[in-house]
């Protein structure tokens, strides 16, 4: 394995490892807050047993989350020395600003998981609030770092003495930068609402009596089929500025290779990229068009109408796009039946027909396979470039042989986490919590169950 | 004070309170593994109950150095990236996991086996990562690592240099004689006496590191016996020193607050004058902050990140250990 590849692939798993984790920080504060108003207004044992599990799922994953972080704010520099060199300045300050956010969210996540003992209910959600604002802050931070390099704002350039930049706050002058961070901020809510939602639909369905289940459900399925419903105009959004900003990406995505006006969206099928031709794929007329400029009969340019070798992966790019937008449409769909039966049973308090569970159960991973199918669009569709159109990966990567051994060992070592907390969330989710309010939350309150 | 002086004061800040604060929550997790006698579980209680909630807001300085170090001078981070990249790679591996063994233990099953296990893992991250950290300070220092034509060469005999090694192995006492210390303060009766008592034993080995330390640093880094020997940098490590004597003193006649105290002055003046010391350079001798650091835009810039940040973040620290260490539980 040559170093470039070692350190792509390192940076690749510590990325899709980091950002499940990164999602539930910065969507799980605000279920667990609207569960912890519900309970302290109305008393409800389910609701407050709901805010204590999501109050201890939110401890483990965050801290997971943080660690994982950290490693990733070395990592840029241990494996893209030349990339740091270059874009220090540029995204330091966004980093900053992350960091301040990110600081707020660890000290009040301090004070809302141990605090039961020392604050009043009410003083105790209000440690929460600071959680969930600087956990959206800080996603939106970071995004912003992506989006600079994604679409540096004019005046951006690379010399041989460095960056050129029109402004130290040249992350948030990209016109990437809201487009992404509405975009990624979505995926997470929905991602983790979804997840939420499935867990408490599926124990809906095997007939678990619990009092927390059903708020979980509408909890987490509230949250869900908001952002996957706004997911879809956002994606529109996003779809409309790659097409002005990053073509050759759009073009990849969509494995479009001859340049047409009407030009024919491509599902699915096998990208041969040295013929330039797609196998078994369904292709629908003019949608492409539609999709990227409004118009049907835009003209869209395609791949072969670039240089080979500022090519990305076209095979990947198109198969993630078609997996993130698939999921997105499978969870908006899914939403919509959640919306409806939901309002056709209000008031009657009538549960939710069995079938309406399971969709709610086979869809609640979605989000997170959409989430990493996202952004292995936005970073494979970004090369050969780490800074689109000004610094090559291959010109950004260490030189330092050792990156093949760090890639396996952080590769295993992230490999054990996610087993050592899939097996632990599945012990939360057994456990009973006792329902003493005052209890802090390490105080080993749950004990295993028979449930 | 110029811009450049600035990020370096607030650099120091950052790096004096990573060392401060979760320099503490390492030892914490040294005291965990070598805690002993029939209160050893007691003790653990003790040490978790005084970082569970305040670890990861401790943590986020280590961020705010790294941010700071390749924001503010990228050629300088680029070099130590390439330098330390081993040495790092293994810091993060040991802040994994001692994040995660940690919460591990405090939110999994209470079963003995794992909370054994979990423990020990918590444990052995908790020595590698401040030996980790001393080892970097050391290696920045030694002069070994050399920046030729672009190439960063010398890396490896720079870690492993007798100075670097004895500077890691000073970190890991400083830091649990940190946490034995802090302990002393946030226990009661016999499990304060039990801290008291691995303080003054952890005081002893910190003594006598800091005297092969600076032997070594006589010895290999003659630049960096200047820095500590003349000038601001011998004010600051006299200091240190007074303040290490002192916090004994109190530790023995059982004045805990002020010990504290003191140990705070103690560590944040030796790495005050390590600081001087160094300065100017990163990594000594080819890396200057200065000749590295980034435009004076981007200076200000970061600088004017970290108003909001004072603004906001010192309160609510405060407002952290305020709550956790200074107020009552409430009543039932």
């Amino acid at each position: 394995m040559n170093v470039l590849t070692a350190a792509r692939a390192q940076m690749e798993v510590s990325l899709a490892f980091h950002m499940v984790f990164a999602a539930v920080g910065i969507a799980m504060p605000i279920l667990m807050l609207v569960a912890e108003d519900r309970a302290i207004r109305t008393g409800d044992p389910g609701a407050r047993a709901l805010s204590r599990r999501m109050a201890r799922v939110t401890a483990l994953l965050f801290a997971v989350g943080a660690v994982s972080g950290t490693a990733l704010s070395f990592e840029l520099s241990l494996l893209w020395p030349g990339f740091m060199r270059v874009a220090g300045p540029a995204i330091g300050p966004a980093f900053a600003l992350e960091g301040d956010a990110f600081f707020l969210e660890a000290i009040f996540l301090g004070l809302y998981l141990y605090g039961h003992k020392k604050l009043s209910p009410r003083a105790h959600w209000w440690t929460g609030v600071p959680v969930a604002v600087s956990g959206l802050l800080s996603g939106a931070f970071v995004v912003a770092v992506n989006a600079w390099m994604q679409c540096p704002p004019e005046g951006t350039g690379v010399t041989a003495e460095g960056l050129v930049s029109p402004s130290p706050w040249a992350p948030f002058l990209s016109p990437a930068w809201v487009n992404m961070a509405v975009h990624s901020t979505l995926a997470c809510t929905a991602s983790v609402g979804f997840a939420v939602a499935g867990v408490a639909a599926a124990a809906l369905r095997r007939g678990d009596t619990r009092p927390h289940h059903p708020h979980a459900l509408r909890i987490g399925m509230g949250m869900a089929a908001v952002s996957a419903l706004a997911q879809l105009v956002s994606g529109d959004f996003i779809a409309k500025m790659v097409a002005r900003t990053q073509p050759v990406k759009l073009a990849a995505m969509e494995a479009h290779f001859e340049t047409a006006r009407g030009a024919a969206v491509v599902l699915g099928g096998v990208v041969d990229s040295a013929e330039g031709r797609v196998h078994h794929a369904v292709t629908v007329p003019k949608v492409l068009s539609v999709l990227a400029f409004g118009d049907p009969a835009a003209e869209v340019r395609g791949l072969n109408s670039f240089d080979r070798a500022l090519w990305p992966n076209v095979n990947i790019v198109h198969i993630a796009f078609d997996v993130m937008v698939g999921c997105g449409s499978v969870m908006a769909l899914v939403a919509l039946v959640w919306g409806w039966f939901s309002w056709r049973g209000r008031g009657s308090g009538a549960a939710l027909p069995r079938w309406v569970l399971s969709c709610i159960v086979w869809a609640s991973p979605l989000g997170f396979v959409a989430l990493e199918a996202g952004w292995i669009v936005t970073e494979a569709g970004r090369q050969p470039w780490v800074i689109q159109g000004l610094l090559r990966t291959r010109d950004a990567v260490t030189r330092e042989p050792s990156a093949a051994l760090t890639f396996w060992g952080f590769s295993l070592l992230y490999l054990g986490l996610g087993v050592a907390v899939v097996l632990l969330l599945r012990w939360f989710g057994r456990a009973e919590v006792s329902d003493h309010h005052g209890d802090a939350a390490t105080e080993g309150e749950l004990r295993d169950g028979h449930a | 004070m110029g811009t450049l002086e600035w990020v370096a004061v607030v650099l120091f800040v950052a790096l004096a309170a990573y060392a401060v604060f979760a320099g503490a929550d390492f030892g914490g997790g040294v005291l965990d593994l070598v805690a002993r006698g029939p209160r050893r579980e007691a003790q653990r209680e003790a040490i978790a109950g005084a970082i569970g909630a305040v670890w990861e807001a401790n943590h986020v300085w280590l961020i705010f150095v790294i941010v700071l170090l390749f924001s503010c001078f990228p050629a300088g981070s680029a070099v130590l990236s390439q330098a330390l990249f081993v040495p790092f790679h293994l810091l993060l591996l040991g802040v994994i996991l001692r994040g995660v063994s940690f919460v591990f233990r405090s939110y999994g099953p209470h079963r003995t086996v794992l909370l054994r296990r979990w423990g020990r893992l918590f444990g052995i991250a908790s020595v590698a990562s401040p030996v980790l950290l001393g080892v970097c300070l050391g290696a920045v220092s030694s002069g070994r690592v050399r920046v030729i034509d672009g190439a960063v060469l010398g890396a490896a005999a720079a870690v492993l240099s007798p100075l670097s090694v004895a500077l890691g192995l000073f970190a890991l006492a400083v830091c649990a004689y940190l946490a034995a210390v802090f302990l002393t303060v946030e226990t009661e009766g016999t499990l304060a006496d039990d801290f008291r008592r691995y303080a003054l034993e952890i005081g002893g080995a910190v003594v006598a590191l800091s005297g092969v330390v600076l032997a070594l640093v006589g010895r290999e880094a003659p630049h960096l016996w200047r820095g500590l020997t003349e000038g601001p940098g011998r004010a600051v490590v006299s200091l240190g020193a007074a303040a290490a004597l002192a916090s004994g003193g109190l530790l023995l006649t059982r004045r805990y607050r002020a010990a504290r105290a003191a140990t705070v002055v103690q560590v944040v003046s030796l790495l005050g004058g390590w600081a001087a010391a160094q300065w100017p350079f990163l990594v000594y001798p080819d890396v200057r902050a200065d000749q590295t650091a980034a435009p004076q835009a981007t200076l200000v810039a970061v600088l004017t990140t970290l108003i909001p940040a004072a603004l906001l973040v010192v309160p609510s620290l405060a407002l952290l250990f305020w709550v956790f260490k200074a107020r009552p539980d409430r009543a039932r």
